[in-house]
């Protein structure tokens, strides 16, 4: 991610002052070469030059306490709870935003410090709307845990009687309650510097102070595109996930409701830290086990529609590549020099395979379609690039529509009666099930989207204690999955997914051959930004099940597919705009892009909070998960063939699952009336 | 030594155009900064940070590009001075800032304009493109080769806080005014990034007299730590208000004794930011080392209410708080509710000793230098007026 500051350029918006993290300061010390001795509290330690005093204290294992600050974000230095003294200065310096760059001596808890942090904690409480026995982050607080660790015993300053502010409930993804927000702005840095949407903002001054939207208008009215990050940020109740569980509750509660679940990948990974477990620690069976518990009728793998969408997908970039492929030869047929050596100029192109070419378009790269936070940002940041965008729904979608009518007419329920619950680690999820075009089947594919969680809640409502839940599996007609579908949770999992499959279905050979244990490694990892190539030596005969499609694969022959992997909407930006500006990744054939940072294991439907450490975790439960699978790709998943033989008839990408499993998008725009 | 508003005698006056710099461009870069030094010349926006160590750092901070900013936000309640310079003087503000761009080697630099000067702006503009004409800005000026440098005037929109200089360069590059975390200065990452001097007004006008006149002859005036002459601005309840020329370290009592406000009952010194001098002090000095003040000088007499001056000035500073962070935001109200209080003679000494302690968290613990002078007026009116603010009826 690029942070540079180009002088007369235009500056990112984190002031610099603010961003400067230890990225900045430490590429400062090597400069110089520089470390230098800290003392905090008494205690000496060497850092390098530019370290925060915040983070000076934590290698000493002295807790400072923080609100506004979080690991994520640029620093603000705003609430001031971490205030602590330096010798020598007047005032109180925070310890988050206070880079050392001189031998300082710095006092932790002395009286003074102790008095402010009560007064700042004292302010606040008395300017949030504190309900907390109603509070979705009840026990979940860092407002609520300052409270209790610095010994709040009465309102020193009052407190909010009413509720200022109307709750705004007119997004399907998010709510937003004004009255809890304590202005850490960490929703402003998610949105602004992390995610670079833009969405909230401070606006007006002094008390009247406050977290709004463009033209404050709401949510649903303004480009919002639902990723929840802010949620997962948020130190209060102030942001949340629009919930969903009464309805599902209902549901299960209406005996002539047939209610299934399909599970995503990435809840499994976090449920655990719900219930107090570390992060990392999979749930997957256990977790099948309470949902049977909770009433639902059936607990399906949304990893089986990850590993459809991987067929679908895989076999739309194919023809599009062939397309691209097609306009090529045709204009070779036009140009001169291709008619005297046909030959090297095909073999060229195939070598430069490119397959971009500029005066019969093809959409080229196609960009992935399965995060509903990406989707949107396409829709209202890029929408000239819609037609890049797969046509194919998200696993979720596609499993939705499945169930309302393969499924349906397998065990003879009648769609109307059945109620199609996602568990997914999404809000973008939620705004996604109720787009209008979602409803091939007649009915709605997903009815519901729940979060990890919601889902949390609602097992511990039922009285459940997850992590001593025996272990079941999935059930049938859809069983359990690929490890390709569970990979789908971490960021360059789809396209790990889809280079297994596509790489075996057009050479015949096994990927394990390229990379061992078929773990693509060059699209795996956090980097914001990933390029990678695959090169395509040999190619082998045309598989049945897209036999119908293509010939052979002799024009695929010496090509070099390039794919990228972004992960967090400013990754995603940063290579739109290459590809505006005609960079490298404008030459790539397939761009996986995922909302989130790291992927859905970060999504904002996750369990609070979230870190780099904890997202690593999540990351690492999702890839021994694929590697305790003994079928680890798409194109190898049984149950799946099966629905290609008995529904999908006319194969991937044919008629029918056109009109199931593939849809259409919205340009929007950024522009608000 | 006393100059009345009509200016007719102020220092200002006197400069021979164009001598500051035509003296600083004689001798290399450092010549001038060490003259600037010798001076002992300190910030004249109220601060008082030291001239020429603040320039100093600006040169030794690596940066291809560096800018020279003038503060002419002049936000403080009961400040003008630089309203008067800017229009009379504005040559002298000028020539002091390509000094300053001589010295730290700027090619850039910036007027910040507070937003209800905006009828100056024309003014300054054709000073601007008269300068230009005589080559005193722009390529290669007085015909020294390389030396380069030009001034542009940008708006501020109204924003007290924006006089804070990390806020006005966060304005200046087009976001929220809002004050930045410090360090870093912006003598190290200032505007977009660069080193940046960022300096009041009246300050380029005296580095321009300083060089003119000599270092000695401004330092011999004053006091030691706060040496030469400053312009006040003098308001309220005295018979001749105006903009006067003094040298520093004047007590309260000889300033009174000139603008003819005698028998006041206290001074505020230093704008809503500064402090209120009661009656019982007036012969403490006005200087960095005892009574600071950016110029602002208001008078209050016999018959003020001053619980009502501390409201007028909270009410101020809680309009004016940028809102980022807490002590100030949440803080500045609740001593407003004190006040309110003390009004109707329902608070309690209790509550009244917790909002003082509430005012010293707000003084240790803001973000930036608003917040941390927000409380001073009322934490000095409650020490200094107990028996007039204590026991009032409730009306």
């Amino acid at each position: 991610m690029s942070d540079e500051l180009l002088p007369h350029g235009h500056p990112t918006r984190a002031p610099a002052s603010q961003r400067g993290r230890t990225a900045e300061v430490l590429e400062h010390a090597k400069a110089l070469g520089k470390q230098i001795e800290v003392t905090i509290d008494g205690r000496a330690i060497t850092v390098p030059l530019g370290t925060t005093i915040l983070e000076s204290a934590q290698q000493l294992g002295i807790r400072i306490p923080t609100l506004c600050y979080h690991q994520d974000l640029c620093l603000a230095g705003v609430c001031r709870i971490c205030v602590v003294e330096v010798e020598g200065q007047r005032a109180l310096q925070a310890s988050c935003s206070y880079p050392i760059t001189a031998p300082i001596h710095v006092k932790t808890h002395t009286p003074a410090v102790r008095k402010a942090r009560r007064h700042i904690l004292d302010l606040m409480l008395a300017n949030h709307y504190g309900e907390c026995y109603t509070c979705n982050r009840n026990g979940n607080c860092e407002l609520q845990s300052l409270a209790e660790e610095y010994g709040v015993d009465y309102f020193r300053f009052g407190r909010m009687e009413k509720p200022r502010y109307e709750i705004d409930l007119s997004s399907h993804a998010l709510v937003r309650d004004m009255n809890k927000c304590v202005l850490c702005r960490r929703c402003v840095r998610t949105c602004i510097d992390l995610q670079e949407v833009g969405v909230l903002e401070a606006i007006d001054r002094g008390n009247r102070i406050k977290i709004a939207t463009f033209g404050d208008k709401p949510l649903s009215d303004v480009v919002c595109i639902n990723c929840g990050q802010c949620i997962n940020r948020c130190p209060t109740g102030a942001l949340r996930a629009n919930d969903n569980t009464d309805e599902v509750w209902q549901a299960i509660d209406d005996p002539t409701k047939h209610v299934v679940i399909q599970t995503a990948p990435s809840p499994r990974a976090g449920i655990g830290e719900c219930f107090g477990l570390p992060p990392g620690q999979p749930m997957t069976f256990r977790m099948n086990t309470a949902l049977r518990y909770c009433g639902f009728d059936k607990v399906f793998d949304t990893n089986f529609a990850a590993d459809l969408t991987i067929i679908e997908e895989g076999t739309e970039l194919l023809l599009r590549l062939k397309a691209a492929m097609a306009n090529d030869e045709c204009r070779m047929m036009n140009d001169e020099s291709a008619l005297q050596h046909p030959e090297r100029s095909q073999s060229q192109s195939i070598h430069n395979s490119s397959f971009i070419n500029h005066n019969f378009p093809v959409p080229l790269p196609q960009f992935t379609s399965c995060s509903p936070g990406w989707v949107k940002f396409a829709e209202h940041f890029y929408p000239e690039y819609l037609d890049h965008v797969s046509t194919c729904k998200s696993p979720q979608q596609m499993f939705g529509a499945l169930l309302k009518t393969f499924y349906a007419e397998k065990t003879g329920v009648n769609p109307r009666d059945i109620v199609t619950v996602a568990l997914m680690p999404c809000s973008a999820k939620k705004f996604e099930c109720n787009r209008p075009e979602m409803c091939a089947s007649g009915y709605k594919d997903i009815d519901y989207g729940l979060t990890t969680r919601e889902l949390a809640k609602m097992i511990r409502e039922v009285g459940v204690d997850l992590p001593n839940m025996p272990k079941s599996d999935f059930d049938d007609p859809f069983g359990t999955a690929t490890g390709s579908g569970v990979i789908f949770g971490v960021t360059g999992g789809v396209m790990e997914s889809a280079i297994r499959t596509v790489f075996e279905l057009v050479t015949g050979k096994k990927v394990e051959n390229l990379f061992d244990h078929a773990e693509v490694v060059p699209v795996r990892g956090f980097e914001g930004i990933r390029y990678a190539e695959l090169p395509i030596v040999e190619v082998g005969p045309v598989p049945a099940i897209i036999s119908h499609l293509f010939k052979d694969w002799n024009w695929l022959k010496g090509a070099t597919l390039k794919v990228a992997v972004a992960h967090g909407t400013a990754n995603a930006k940063r290579v739109m705009e290459d590809i505006k500006a005609g960079g490298k990744f404008s030459e790539c054939h397939f761009i996986e892009f995922m909302a989130c940072p790291g992927g859905c294991l970060g999504g904002g439907g996750q369990p609070i909070p979230t870190s780099p450490e904890i997202r690593a975790a999540r990351a690492k439960a999702i890839y021994d998960e694929d590697r305790s699978y003994t079928i680890r790709k798409s194109h190898e998943n049984p149950a799946l063939l099966q629905v290609y033989a008995d529904f999908l008839t006319d194969g991937p990408c044919g008629h029918r699952s056109h009109k199931l499993l593939h849809t259409h998008y919205t340009p929007r725009g950024k522009y608000i009336a | 030594m006393i100059a009345e508003t009509t200016h007719g005698s102020l220092t200002f006056c006197s400069i021979e155009p164009d001598s500051g710099l035509g003296s600083a461009l004689e001798r290399p870069p450092a010549d001038a900064l060490g003259r600037i030094e010798a001076s002992g010349l300190r910030g004249r926006g109220g601060a008082g940070f030291p001239t020429s160590l603040k320039w100093e750092l600006a040169i030794k901070s690596p940066g291809e590009y560096k800018y020279v900013i003038c503060n002419a936000d002049e936000g403080e309640p009961g400040t003008f001075k630089d309203r008067v310079i800017l229009s009379d003087f504005a040559d002298l503000v000028f020539e002091g800032m390509t000094i300053g761009a001589f010295v730290i080697g700027a090619k850039h630099g910036i007027v910040y304009l507070r937003g209800e000067y905006a009828y100056l702006r024309s003014h300054l503009e054709n000073v601007l493109r008269r300068r230009r004409a005589q080559n005193l800005l722009g390529k290669n000026i007085h015909g020294l080769e390389g030396f380069d440098f030009d001034v542009e005037i940008r708006m501020g929109a109204g924003a007290y806080v924006c006089g804070e200089e990390t806020a006005l360069i966060e304005s200046l590059e087009g976001q929220r005014g809002e004050p930045r975390n410090r360090p870093p200065f912006p003598i190290d990452t200032g505007y977009l990034g660069n080193p940046t001097i960022v300096n009041n007004v009246e300050t380029f006008a005296w580095v321009v007299c300083i060089l003119a006149k000599g270092a000695k002859w401004f330092n011999s005036i004053g006091t030691k730590k706060s040496t030469g002459l400053k312009l006040f601005s003098v308001s309220g309840d005295c018979s001749q208000p105006g903009v006067y020329e003094f040298p520093m370290g004047i007590t309260v009592a000889e300033l009174l004794k000139e603008v003819g406000g005698e028998g006041a009952k206290a001074v505020q010194v230093g704008g809503a930011a500064g402090q209120c001098v009661p009656a019982a002090q007036f012969e403490r000095t006005i200087a960095y080392e005892d009574v600071p003040t950016g110029g602002s000088v208001i008078v209050f007499g016999p018959g003020r209410d001053m619980l009502r001056v501390a409201e007028n000035f909270l009410e101020f500073f809680a309009d004016e708080s940028c809102g980022q962070c807490t002590p100030c935001r949440e803080g500045t109200p609740k001593l407003i509710e004190g006040v309110k209080m003390l009004q109707q003679g329902r608070c309690s000494m209790q509550y009244l000793h917790e909002l003082c302690s509430l005012g010293e968290t707000m003084q240790a613990a803001s973000k930036c230098g608003l917040g941390q002078m927000a409380p001073n007026a009322f934490l000095s009116i409650v020490e200094h007026f107990q028996d007039e603010i204590l026991g009032r009826i409730g009306r």
